[in-house]
């Protein structure tokens, strides 16, 4: 027997497949999943074919409500989804961006070796530990007062940066340069200032985590060397976290303020937390404003926890920042709603692209795309889980075509927390790690355990697919040899 | 009632389905199932209370506030809740008295952090029974 899917979608090719607009009564656009057959029948247990077409509801949608193929369930919006609404008369929806505005990734490259790392290993992963607050409760060791957290809200990294934490090329290669323009902090209420002052510079918990990785492919060897990856072997480090509570609660108040506005703007919804107002309305654009200072915290936070981590590396390998080469690649968020022009039926068109847990991909020659790398492309960052790889891509132009310059931003989970705790036990994870050479230090064990290399999809086959695709092209590859989990 | 709350498994975040006799227990049991996520409750003691009073457009979206105030107080005071007074729950308003105590490190092992509660398969369900159903952002 056929699985039940097969009746629904619409094979376009072997990495294409979509869901018709008769799927479900209300859908404006098509949906168009990014997958193989393969994984089809996952996503189809999990009703993402449900949260993709509700998307598709979206008044002002254009083209298709997208999922990359780390798709997975999420709330309201599946998490690995694109949505572009048009400016014009189209809606900004807070749940298409997540609680974690601008959870993102930032990937840094040394002149080490995995054969001078390996033996400290355990010694950097404390000492990482130790020096970066994680986990649930945790507190920042910069105390800011309220009004530079206004400034944070408005200036990101560059606020960091100008307090002497990490270097003004830092902010080159981030995306947004850092700070996102439209911030304005009188539209980010006081729970959202009260949460955010002492959780800024803190890893948090979760899915969160530094991971200590060596390069062990090389696909695309001199796009890799324009980004400072020049051999195998090579030790990179990479930070994932985002707008801890600050983030979190902007996106609670929005969203039950746009559920009112909902009802104001007769918009008609298939799930609430789809919530959403128009663009163009004072509660869409007070949204936007909120979600930029949110952006922009949690891009301080992660230039805070680069300049600690620098200072980590060089205690442990008693070598100089120069002498450590720890330049930053470069720095994407996979949690965001973005106005960005794209061609859509030979016109130029503003859009809102909300990413929530997909990674903006844009092309050789794109003018956001930083100087160093103009000719090469943005790159892309690809965390996996923490057992398995980790990729570095780079964006193409198919994405602008297809997918409004977006690609997949993980692994995506296939098996939930609960199951998770239920199947493994963390110490017992902590060993398998530790037997295929993965040093691990995290808040508490059972954090470990939901966070298991089988809890997620396999990495490399949700990167095969954005690469064969066209929509990311892959550059390396890293294995993690040392892991801090919050 | 034979249990207070179930936990609700999903791929990314955990849900939670509480049982009442009447809808403040419901909501009282699914403030309780959110902090079993975040700490193990018997550890818990009751040392202080805090008074929690809001408004909302309906009782969905009370639920959800009501958990969202309850995270808000967690992640600024750091205060754990295991016990829950609902003193009045309207339509639209809903008054609150819960006890817990301050999150120790030594004595409190730290679980799950919650994001905040969602309106992803929001139930709140008055026909057999008293039962409510959340989805978390874990």
């Amino acid at each position: 027997m056929s699985a039940p899917w097969k009746e629904i979608v619409r094979k376009i090719d072997d990495y294409r497949w979509e869901i018709p607009t008769s799927y479900k009564a209300g859908m404006t656009v098509p949906g168009l999943i990014f997958t193989s057959e393969s994984m089809l029948d996952h996503i189809w247990e999990e009703q993402v074919f449900e949260q993709v077409a509700n998307v598709a509801f979206l008044p002002g949608i254009v083209r298709n409500s997208l999922a990359m193929p780390d798709i997975h369930w999420g709330y309201g919006f599946p998490i690995g989804g694109v949505a572009a609404t048009r400016v014009k008369d189209g809606v900004v929806s807070p749940g298409g961006v997540g609680f974690d505005i601008n959870c993102g990734v930032r990937l840094v490259r040394t002149n080490l070796t995995e054969d001078e790392v390996r033996p400290k290993i355990e010694q950097l992963v404390n000492q990482l530990f130790v020096d970066i607050p994680s986990g649930l409760g945790s507190e920042g060791k910069i105390r800011v007062k309220e009004k530079e957290l206004e400034e944070v809200m408005v200036r990101g990294s560059r606020w960091a940066v100008e307090k002497g934490y990490g270097f003004p090329e830092d902010i080159t290669v981030t995306e947004e340069s850092g700070s996102m323009k439209g911030a304005n902090p009188d539209k980010v209420g006081s729970k959202a200032r009260k949460r955010g002052i002492p959780q800024l510079g803190t890893l948090g918990s979760g899915n969160h985590f530094l991971e200590v990785g060596v390069v062990d492919e090389l696909y695309d060897a001199e796009a890799a060397k324009a980004m400072g990856i020049e051999a195998l072997g090579q030790v990179l480090l990479l930070i994932h976290t985002g707008s801890r509570g600050f983030g979190h609660q902007i996106c609670t108040d929005y969203v039950a303020l746009l559920g009112e506005a909902v009802k104001r703007y007769g918009i008609s919804l298939p799930d609430r937390q789809l919530a959403c107002a128009p663009i163009s309305s004072s509660e869409g654009r007070d949204y936007l404003a909120a979600m930029s200072c949110a952006a922009n915290y949690a891009w301080a936070n992660r230039q805070f926890i680069l300049h600690w981590a620098r200072e980590s590396f060089a205690r442990v390998f008693g070598k100089s920042q120069q002498e450590l080469g720890m330049r930053q690649i470069y720095d994407v968020c996979h949690n965001i709603a973005k106005l960005e022009d794209y061609t859509i039926n030979g016109k130029k068109e503003k859009l809102c692209v909300h990413r929530k847990g997909a990674t903006r991909a844009f092309p050789v020659g794109h003018p956001d795309v930083p100087d160093i790398y103009r000719s090469i492309g943005q790159p892309v960052l690809i965390p996996g889980d923490m057992g398995r790889y980790s990729y570095v891509a780079l964006g193409t132009e198919a994405a602008m075509k297809e997918t409004f310059g977006s690609t997949c931003h993980g692994a995506g989970r296939v098996q939930s927390r609960g199951a998770a705790k239920r199947s493994l036990r963390g110490a017992d994870v902590a060993r398998a790690l530790a037997d295929r050479g993965i040093t691990v230090k995290a808040g508490s064990l059972a954090s470990l355990a939901e966070e298991a290399s089988e809890a997620y999809k396999d990495v490399s086959e949700v990167v095969d697919i954005t690469h064969k695709a066209g929509i990311s092209f892959k550059v390396a590859r890293t294995k993690p040899i040392g892991v801090v989990k919050g | 009632m034979e249990k207070d709350f179930e936990i609700l498994d999903h791929t990314a975040d955990v849900g939670i389905i509480a049982y009442g006799a009447d809808l403040k227990q419901a909501f009282a049991n699914a403030a309780k199932g959110l902090f079993s996520l975040i700490t193990e409750l018997d550890d818990v003691e009751e040392v202080l209370c805090r008074d929690i009073e809001l408004t909302a457009s309906d009782e969905e979206s009370l639920l959800v506030g009501w958990l969202n105030e309850l995270v808000y107080r967690f992640d600024t005071e750091g205060v754990l809740f295991k016990r829950f007074d609902i003193t009045q729950l309207g339509d639209t308003r809903l008054k609150a008295r819960s006890y817990g105590e301050k999150a120790d490190s030594a004595k409190h092992s730290l679980k799950t952090g919650v994001k905040g509660a969602t309106y992803h398969m929001l139930k709140v369900d008055k026909t057999d029974g008293f039962r409510v159903q959340v989805l978390f952002d874990i």
